[in-house]
C-alpha cells in the first residue's frame, strides 16, 4: 500500500532499465521477422514473374509464400503481444499454413492432368498416356 | 521510440506486400496458360491477406485481421472452385473418383 510507484525511465543506481530493454527486444525481434518475411515474399513474387516455366513458377510461389507468410505473421504476433489480436493472427497463420500448400498442390495436379509439360532442355517429357506402358530403361 | 521502430518496419513490410501484389498482377495478366493465372491469383490473395494484417496493426485497429481470416479462407475455396470448374466445366461433380468409371479421363 505504501509502496511507491517505481519510475522505470530513471533507474536507480546500478539497476538496468528492464522494461525499456524488453521493449527494444520485442521491436527488434518483430522487425527482424517481418523484414525476413518481406524478403521471402518479394523473392517469390519476382520468381513468379521471371521464371521461364509453369512448374518453376509454382515452385517459387508455393515455397516462398508459405515461408514468408509464416515469418510475417509470427513477427506481427510478437508485435501484438499477449492479446486477443495475436490469437486471431495465429489463426490466420494456421489457415495459411494449411491452405497455401494445398492450393499449390491442386494447381500443380490440375496442370499435370491437363497435359501441361515442363521444359526440360534437351529432353522431352512423355505424354501422360505413355508413362505406364513405355520402355523402362 | 521502440514502438515507432516497429511501426516503420511494418510500413516497410506493407509496401513490400504492395510491390509483390503488383508483380503478381503482371504475371496474372501476361500469363501464357490458365494455370499461371490461377497460381498468380492465389498468390495475390495470400499477399493481400498479409497486407491486411500489417495495415491493421499499423493503423492500430484490429478489424482488418477479421477480414484477413475471411479472405484467407475464401481465397482457398475460390482457387479450388475455379480449378474444378475449368477441369469438369461444371461444379456439381464429386471431387472423389467414381470406382465404377474405369478410364476415360475427362478434361
Amino acid at each position: 500500500m505504501a509502496e511507491p510507484v517505481i519510475d522505470t525511465a530513471v533507474p536507480a543506481s546500478g539497476a538496468l532499465p528492464w522494461i525499456e530493454i524488453l521493449e527494444w527486444g520485442q521491436a527488434l525481434l518483430s522487425g527482424g521477422l517481418i523484414l525476413t518475411g518481406t524478403f521471402f515474399v518479394l523473392a517469390g513474387a519476382i520468381g513468379v514473374l521471371r521464371m521461364p516455366d509453369f512448374f518453376t513458377r509454382i515452385h517459387a510461389a508455393g515455397m516462398t509464400d508459405t515461408m514468408g507468410a509464416e515469418f510475417i505473421l509470427l513477427g506481427l504476433v510478437v508485435q501484438a503481444g499477449f492479446t486477443q489480436l495475436s490469437l486471431k493472427l495465429l489463426l490466420v497463420a494456421f489457415f495459411l499454413f494449411v491452405t497455401s500448400p494445398t492450393a499449390t498442390h491442386a494447381i500443380a495436379h490440375a496442370a499435370h492432368l491437363s497435359g501441361l509439360k515442363p521444359r526440360l532442355g534437351r529432353y522431352q517429357a512423355p505424354d501422360l498416356e505413355d508413362i505406364g506402358k513405355g520402355d523402362r530403361s | 521510440m521502440a514502438n515507432l521502430v516497429m511501426i516503420y518496419i511494418s510500413l516497410i513490410g506493407a509496401i513490400g506486400m504492395l510491390i509483390g501484389m503488383g508483380l503478381l498482377l503482371g504475371r496474372s495478366i501476361v500469363g501464357p496458360s490458365f494455370y499461371d493465372r490461377a497460381l498468380a491469383v492465389n498468390s495475390f490473395g495470400t499477399k493481400a491477406v498479409l497486407f491486411l494484417c500489417l495495415f491493421s496493426l499499423i493503423i492500430g485497429r484490429s478489424d482488418g485481421v477479421d477480414i484477413a481470416i475471411l479472405y484467407a479462407l475464401m481465397n482457398f475455396i475460390a482457387t479450388i472452385a475455379i480449378l474444378k470448374f475449368f477441369r469438369y466445366r461444371a461444379l456439381d461433380v464429386p471431387l472423389a473418383q467414381r470406382p465404377e468409371k474405369s478410364g476415360g479421363r475427362r478434361g
